[in-house]
């Protein structure tokens, strides 16, 4: 097998083309991060007095200077400083888009070259060392390149250039801008590190490495508490799904020797079909997945992660590294495709998150939570889309997902830049991310308003935007195998698996309706009716500058046509199933798999239902939300009363955090301190020696006035001369 | 690099120029300070930093840096495929009773060796200006337990392991007790007597086992490591009891649940030095100890499966635990000691848990711990030189004003919490992935201490450099100077190096993992001695 898959490594198609630089994908960001790392530290870098007890005091020249790390707001910026743009902001400029735009190039020329090899069945794995060779376990630092690792790729790099460039103008005025763009490098180095890994523990360093970043973009203004908060939790609770992965790798090695993609793949078979071991591996992955793609029961660190400056919310907190867990499941497809009953429990965690997280959207009134909600209902869309074997719709909607929310995301970052820049000019403190303070905003910013509409349409599925495309395969996907797959035959809790896909069918379709509302209710309260920002604030609301709009339009236009790439059969024109027919060389075998063998094909009329059905339902959710909404009856947040009933239960997330809070953290903690520190650790094990305590206390008595008479000094060097007298007389003999 | 080294008969001399080197630096102090009227600090009084203090510790820095320079032979000329002792010495001793000054190393050994002399380095040179009274007896002090911890890790010679055991002993006690915190008396008698009770009865199984090594012929002793591997036939009865006796000597020192309540104390009253050497080195005494002496010794003991579910189980329950406890910590000095503890852990579960991996990962946490451990007191020496608290509610918002602090701070704890591509996570990954192989629910539980260090760690870092800088007395607080950052930048570049390369550490301990394994589990299967010699070179 290995001799096999090294002759056939040696033979690839793809040796000898560009894809031989695929090692310079990621390694460009690392060069950014580098730089931009070193100028940032470089600025702040003050060194202190050579002997640092006798600094006291006010010291030095640049005591009033808060350096780098002093952005406590940054674009959030503080009213009473003037703004000075960083010493090193034009290196950061061109840096930082710069290396991922390099990156981006060069992805598109790998992905021409493997276009033009045909038919590549095997991937491309290129080793470079061995990183942890400790007898039978050999993991090596490998890439692997294949058709979906260069679909997400292509969307790291691609979307994250938009984003970085977004970032330049943004970001202008942050004192921390290098040290910005230095963490959003080392984010994409990561992240790309994370789909090119050709072993579990390389996508592992990928998959931490990605939430390491995002920590500390998070808690990026890390001088307000919220903050910081937000940062811990997002990594802490991330740190509970990687328990979950660990184990995963650690059954996978203790039951096929193996840790490679390829060695896996091979081996899987050896699992059986439907055993408890495949099972359990499954659930413990798709434990992991919970925690970085945000779904229950874990999602709860997503909405926080919105502390974090825009453009990384649309970056990291939508885009790309939330949907890692997505890619987990379709990089192992070749397991979950034999673990039905852990794929029902994908599906329904991923179905009952859509409708969750999209049911608190409902009540958000900050843009960027609402967006933040939004995220998490879409992930779950796309686990229901890997969860139910339709790997390719999955992977379809997690790209068309990445233009529209980016672009949503950026939107609203290009609103609350031009609300935050009127605060600024009258002084105002006022939160400029709250609807409830906008309105009307159409009329200042025609780009963002136009763009953003169509970034709403395409989420709500509304026909020949993007997310129409692959919203309505996902849907199609989970209700075509409802009627006939392997996931349909097993029984979760002893319900059969047809009615729960039927269900989670149900449920996606309500979901689709929420998502419709809650973001018809973001446009009209954003933009549309009367505006609510302040007389005097309005004279200053306008459009952002073109390095900031001129990535929106990209993204726009993505959102508009990105269903190209995959278009169903149902349209008779261009070029029909790309996606899935780039895809199959991958999934294609699970895929059938999971659908006993058979594709699974919808009448026509069918097919036509289940479309009518989903953009009904659609179109619906804007109307209602159009005709129920009332903007012109909203007062400013610091006038608008609370909420009521329900509302306020959705409004407050179910009060989720909160029952965590009590069942959780705090139990943990009084144990720690109330029963294990105090109790056992000075309480038990130093109170047994009770009765010896006595005779210590007296024991410490006298070697205390020993030590303190100052005689010490003297027994040092009994001991000194002693050792030597010792050891030299043995040895000289 | 090889042949040079071959040419000076680097191979022949280095071990015991090692040992010597520290106590001619310390000799070199003591004839330097005695030309000054009070130089052991007997008269007290502040010695103010003067010329005075400048000398012993300019000696002492310049004995660690050349005793450093010297073993880094040791990386070059080790040859990681060669089974058995290298750069041995031996010299008769105390004939009469069958005592030789055997030295040798594996590929263990030779690790914990490089690692002792690069910590100790470090020490040195933080000491710098924290160490203001008696400072040509806390250097003195320092270089000799430099020489009684490279002792043990070297001797091959069981009753020479028992006195550098002891002679290592002694110093710590002083630093601690004369250059620590307030509670320094009782914190530096409670490491005494714990460490010492412990290891008395480890000295009643070695005299045992000389004895019973004993020559036929003329009935001498016989305290040679490889003599006692080699002809010892134990009952299990007695091999129960010998394990017993060194059990208690190493798991106080390592140190294990419940064993551990020492640390804590002597941690946050020791100097920074003190809390460094003890954390980096000392503790690793005890699981080396393990590694040489009390499995190998005693495989049939070891791997009873009692014996061993006991020790398993205290392993887990003191990773899971320490980390607890690390949660609620209100000093940080504290709170790094319980991780300790729960680092230590890791160590014990992978050394009995017995596969290739998990002893290879118990010895890398081993060498990790000693690095980021070490990184970590001595970041938070360098606050407590500015702002004299360890109490971390004291401080928040530092990354304002010092944010090369704030950065080495970071790296350090993501090392320590075992983020991948640091060296933290290389240890903890290979002792469960290896762990899960033999005791796959103890693995399972340990691993949820990944979450619990994440918390406990970022919590603290968070309170320390982020949040809002409201405390006056932080708003002028100066960053690293040139010396923290020179003593800091090759800690940083090892938990990089050891995290994203690691293959060469890991090669070169790799005959003495396997070797360790084998023989313990064909010795523990067949009760019988198996492979008695390693041989030597």
């Amino acid at each position: 097998m290995l001799l096999q898959h090294a002759a056939a490594a040696g033979t690839h198609p793809l040796s000898g083309t560009i894809a031989e630089w695929v090692w310079l994908l990621p390694l460009l960001p690392l060069l950014g991060f580098v730089i931009n790392g070193l100028a940032s530290l470089l600025s702040a870098s003050h060194l202190g007095p050579d002997d640092p007890s006798l600094a006291h005091g006010p010291h030095g020249a640049d005591g009033h200077a808060p350096h780098d790390g002093a952005d406590a707001h940054g674009a959030h910026g503080d009213d009473h400083h003037p703004v000075v743009r960083h010493r090193y902001a034009t290196l950061a400029s061109i840096v930082g888009p710069a290396v991922l735009a390099l990156s981006f190039a060069l992805a598109l020329a790998i992905f021409l070259a493997m276009r033009g090899a045909g038919e590549m069945a095997s991937p491309f794995v290129q080793t470079y060392f061995s990183w942890m060779p400790v007898g039978d376990l050999q993991v090596d630092a490998a890439f692997q390149l294949d058709q979906l690792s260069m679909v997400m790729v292509l969307i790291i790099t691609g979307v994250g250039t938009l984003i970085h460039i977004f970032s330049v103008g943004y970001m202008q005025d942050d004192p921390g801008y290098p040290r910005y763009f230095a963490y959003l490098n080392l984010f994409v180095f990561f992240m790309l590190l994370l789909v090119l890994g050709a072993n579990y523990p390389l996508l592992f360093i990928g998959w931490e490495g990605v939430g390491l970043c995002s920590y500390l973009l998070i808690g990026f203004w890390f001088s307000e508490k919220a903050n910081a908060d937000a940062g811990k939790k997002a990594f802490i609770v991330n740190r509970i799904g990687d328990f979950g992965f660990l184990i995963a790798m650690f059954l996978l090695f203790a039951n096929l020797g193996t840790l490679s993609f390829t060695g896996v793949q091979a081996g899987a078979a050896s699992l059986g079909f439907g055993g408890v071991l495949v099972t359990t591996i499954c659930l413990f992955l798709f434990l992991g997945c919970t925690g970085k793609s945000a779904q229950i029961p874990l999602y709860v660190w997503l909405p926080d992660a919105m502390a974090g400056p825009t453009p990384v919310s649309a970056l990291i907190h939508a885009a790309t590294m939330v949907t890692a867990g997505v890619y987990l499941i379709a990089r192992s497809n070749f397991l979950f495709s034999l673990a039905p009953v852990a794929s029902l429990v994908v599906v329904l965690i991923g179905a009952l998150t859509a409708l969750f997280a999209a049911s608190i959207g409902l009540k958000q009134w900050d843009i960027k939570k609402v967006l933040a909600y939004s995220t998490v209902s879409q992930l779950g869309y796309m686990f229901v889309g890997v969860g139910s074997g339709a790997y390719v719709a999955g992977i379809f909607h997690l790209m068309t997902h990445a233009f529209f929310k980016a672009l949503l995301f950026l939107g609203s970052g290009s609103v609350i830049f031009a609300m935050h820049r009127a605060y600024h000019h009258t002084h105002n403190h006022d939160d400029a991310q709250d609807m409830r303070n906008m309105g009307g905003l159409a009329r200042y910013m025609k780009v963002t308003w136009v763009l953003m509409w169509i970034a709403t349409l395409a989420i709500s599925g509304v026909p020949f935007f993007s997310g129409f495309f692959s919203k309505d395969e996902i849907l199609g996907g989970v209700f075509l195998r409802a009627r006939e797959s392997t996931l349909a035959e097993a029984h979760l809790f002893g319900i059969p698996g047809s009615y729960i896909l039927y269900l989670c069918y149900v449920i996606g379709l309500a979901a689709a309706f929420m998502t419709a509302v809650y973001m018809t209710r973001m446009m009209i309260y954003t933009f549309h009716g009367p505006n609510r920002t302040g007389d005097r604030e309005r004279e200053h609301l306008a459009e952002a500058p073109w390095v900031m709009t001129g990535p929106l339009v990209v993204l726009g236009i993505l959102s508009a046509v990105g269903g190209w790439f995959n278009l169903p059969k149902l349209i008779p024109f261009g070029p029909l199933g790309g996606l899935e027919h780039w895809l199959e060389p991958v999934v294609g075998e699970s895929t059938l798999r999971v659908t006993n063998g058979v594709l699974p094909e919808a009448s026509h009329g069918l097919e036509l239902a289940l479309v009518v059905a989903a953009v009904a339902i659609g179109l619906l959710g804007i109307f209602y939300a159009y005709s129920q909404l009332k903007p012109d009856r909203l007062v400013p947040k610091r006038e608008a009363p609370g909420e009521e009933g329900f509302a306020r239960v959705l409004n407050n997330k179910w009060y989720v955090d909160e029952a965590y809070d009590k069942a959780i953290v705090q139990p943990v903690v009084s144990t720690s301190r109330g029963l294990l520190w105090r109790g056992v650790d000075t309480g038990l094990i130093d109170g047994v020696m009770v009765t010896g305590s006595q005779k210590l206390a007296q024991v410490v008595g006298w070697a205390g006035s020993q030590l303190q008479s100052g005689q010490v000094g003297t027994y040092a060097w009994v001991l000194v001369i002693g050792v030597l007298a010792v050891i030299g007389a043995f040895t000289l003999r | 690099m090889n042949a040079f080294l071959t040419s000076i008969g680097y191979m022949r001399w280095i071990l015991p120029v090692l040992l010597a080197l520290p106590l001619l630096g310390a000799t070199a102090i003591w004839i330097l300070s005695a030309t000054h009227d009070d130089a052991d600090g007997s008269a007290a009084g502040d010695e103010v930093v003067s010329g005075r203090a400048a000398t012993p510790r300019m000696v002492a820095l310049l004995t660690f840096a050349l005793e450093f320079v010297l073993s880094l032979g040791l990386w070059f000329a080790f040859d990681p495929a060669f089974h058995g002792w290298q750069a041995t010495f031996d010299r008769a001793w105390m004939p009469v009773w069958g005592i030789r000054f055997t030295l040798g190393l594996d590929g263990i050994a030779m690790m914990m060796v490089l690692l002792t002399t690069f910590i100790m380095l470090l020490s040195a040179a933080s000491s710098w200006t924290s160490i203001r009274t008696k400072a040509s007896s806390y250097y003195a002090l320092l270089l000799v337990l430099t020489t009684g911890m490279l002792g043990v890790f070297m001797s091959l010679d069981l009753f020479v392991f028992y006195t550098f055991w002891e002679v290592m002993l002694v110093p710590m006690y002083f630093i601690i007790g004369i250059w620590g915190g307030e509670r320094r008396i009782y914190a530096s008698l409670k490491f005494f007597i714990y460490t010492m009770i412990g290891s008395l009865l480890m000295l009643a199984g070695i005299v045992w086992l000389g004895i019973a090594a004993r020559s036929a012929v003329t009935g001498v002793p016989n305290f040679s490591y490889d003599a006692i591997m080699g002809s010892v036939q134990l009952t299990p009865h007695a091999s129960l009891w010998l394990f017993g006796a060194f059990f208690l000597a190493f798991a106080v020192k390592v140190p294990m649940f419940p064993f551990h309540t020492w640390l804590p104390d002597a941690h946050v009253e020791a100097p920074t030095a003190g809390s460094v050497v003890l954390a980096s080195i000392m503790l690793k005494l005890g699981t080396f100890g393990f590694i040489r002496l009390a499995v190998p010794l005693f495989p049939t003991a070891a791997m009873n499966p009692t014996v061993r579910g006991i020790i398993l189980g205290l392993a887990v329950i003191g990773i899971v635990y320490g980390a607890l406890v690390s949660l609620v910590q209100p000093d940080f000095k504290k709170l790094v000691a319980y991780s300790s503890v729960s680092h230590l852990g890791f160590v014990m579960l992978g050394i009995f848990a017995m596969t290739v991996q998990s002893v290879q990962g118990a010895l890398m946490v081993m060498i990790n711990h000693g690095i980021s451990t070490g990184a970590l007191f001595l970041l938070i020496g360098m606050i407590y030189e500015r702002r004299h608290t360890r109490l971390i509610e004291a401080y928040g918002g530092l990354a304002r004003v010092m944010p090369l602090f704030a950065v080495m701070l970071t790296l350090t704890a993501f090392s320590s919490i075992g983020v991948p591509g640091t060296n933290g996570f290389i240890g903890e990954f290979l002792v469960l992935i290896g762990s899960f192989r033999t005791y796959p629910v103890l693995a399972l539980i340990a691993t949820t201490s990944v979450i619990i260090a994440a918390a406990y760690l970022l919590w603290a870092v968070q309170r320390i450099i982020f949040n809002p800088l409201d405390k006056a007395e932080n708003e002028h607080v100066p960053d690293l100077n040139r010396r923290e950052l020179l003593i800091l930048a090759p800690l940083m570049a090892c938990i990089i190096w050891l995290g994203v390369y690691p293959a060469p550490v890991l090669r070169r301990m790799q005959v003495s993992a396997e070797q360790f394994v084998e023989l313990v589990q064909a010795r523990s299967a067949t009760n019988v001695m198996v492979v008695p010699h390693k041989g030597a070179r």
